[in-house]
């Protein structure tokens, strides 16, 4: 069997899109975990944004498609892995930076805020003005939340801080 | 397949952790499903949206916890088995979770009072010496803030509006206090949990913990304590007739077809 970088198996695995935010990769959320090859094996981690995505199990079977064509012939293991857990600091400075551009403001850092607040502002994604108001604490995915902005009078989604 | 990660635990501390795994996932699995009901008809929008992420994100923290118990009781079963195919007497979730959903301010009422407990309870497992559920709890924690977040606003609008609002959320209280603490009684295993450290908090502790985390918002409030629980030996068993149609309800699907994949 060939020799196989765990460099190019995360690569090819951690370029795939997010499902729920197809602008971001898995790699830039953070959900690419640990990436081990060994003989006739290859083991990915992968930590779950939330512990009731439902965007999870279609990662699983993409992550798994993809590890059949880097690494054909040798057993994928696939591991969901909640330590350590998951948050919104993973996010990496061009999954922020993209996921502003797609009008979705990228989340405060969580390890500075112990306790979510309401207290700091969310600078809108399109304006950057940081008088927006929460308008839902819940949205369309676990992972976001509704503002508004009143000087741009944009509806927005931010990740929550998580 | 890896060993069951409570392989190297003594079958006395292994069938109390499975009891604690048991009471927690059913008592997210049922308030999930019960808050659900919800989905189309909330009050606004806004609150459809927000009780049925809260219901998706209690009935993800009670799969993983089946999940984790499938694991630990190695009995062949996974965690939708465990989950459906039960009968009602065998479900082990608190008295509280056994009221329908009620009103807008009944689900309020409750989604605070439980909420609240299971911050408590999850405090205490934070440090556990199985790793495996510390772990999730840690992940689970910071998801539960923002339903804490949620329902304290909501708290406050319903008891501070005056009028029909209040009202309401007093008769709720009413109803749902005495059975509140039903959410931290103490399992029949509550020694060996201690003993092996899966638990850093007994239930007495927990429930003092928990009155005092509520007090100052229910004195703010000007809302009645709920009372010492009644019965906390039946505190998880002998369930309502609201919960056999929730049971009836949320088992129907599987009841057709158990082999259904999704």
């Amino acid at each position: 069997m060939e020799p196989l970088s765990p460099a190019l198996v995360r690569a090819a695995v951690g370029a795939l899109p997010d499902p729920e935010l197809p602008v971001v990769t898995i790699a830039e959320l953070g959900i690419l975990g640990a990436v081990d090859v060994s003989p006739g094996r290859v083991r990915v981690e992968l930590h779950p944004t939330f512990v009731a995505c439902p965007a999870t199990e279609l990662i699983q079977a993409t992550v798994r498609e993809r590890l059949t064509e880097v690494a054909p012939g040798r057993a994928a293991e696939i591991a969901l892995v909640f330590d350590p857990p998951w948050t919104s600091d993973r996010i990496t400075e061009s999954g922020r930076a993209r996921l502003a551009e797609a009008g979705i403001a990228p989340p405060g850092r969580a390890d500075s805020a112990p306790l979510v607040s309401l207290d700091v502002p969310v600078p809108c994604p399109f304006c950057g003005s940081r008088r927006t108001r929460l308008e839902n604490l819940f949205g369309p995915t676990l992972c976001r939340a509704i503002y508004h902005c009143p000087d741009c009078r944009q509806p927005f989604e931010a990740l929550k801080t998580v | 397949m890896n060993a069951s990660p409570a392989a190297g635990l003594l079958p006395a501390t292994r069938n109390a952790l499975a009891l604690l795994l048991l009471a927690m996932a059913d008592d997210e699995f049922v308030i999930g499903f019960s808050d659900s009901e919800w989905t189309g008809i909330a009050p606004i929008l806004e609150e459809d949206v927000a009780m049925s992420s809260l219901a998706q994100d209690e009935i993800g923290h009670a799969r993983a916890l089946y999940e984790l118990l499938a694991e630990v009781v190695a009995d062949g079963r996974d965690a939708d088995a465990i989950a459906y195919d039960r009968p009602p007497t065998g479900y082990y979730h608190a008295r509280l979770l056994d009221h329908p959903r009620g009103d807008w301010a009944q689900t309020i009422a409750r989604r605070y009072l439980y909420d609240t407990a299971d911050a408590v309870r999850l405090e205490a497992l934070a440090g556990s010496s199985f790793a495996p559920l510390a772990a999730l709890v840690g992940k689970i924690r910071r998801e539960e803030r923002y339903h804490l977040m949620h329902v304290s606003t909501w708290l406050d609008r319903l008891a501070l509006a005056g009028g029909e609002s209040r009202r309401r959320l007093l008769d709720a209280l009413e109803r749902l206090g005495p059975d509140a603490s039903t959410v931290l009684a103490p399992l029949p295993s509550e020694t060996a949990l201690l003993m092996a450290g899966i638990v850093a908090a007994s239930a007495a502790e927990q429930e003092a913990g928990w009155r005092a985390a509520i007090g100052p918002t229910f004195e703010r409030l000007g809302l009645p304590m709920p009372p010492p629980v009644s019965a906390p030996e039946t505190a998880r068993s002998s369930h309502s007739s609201a919960f056999e149609r929730l049971h009836d309800e949320f088992t129907s699907v599987r009841r057709i077809d158990p082999a259904a994949t999704w």
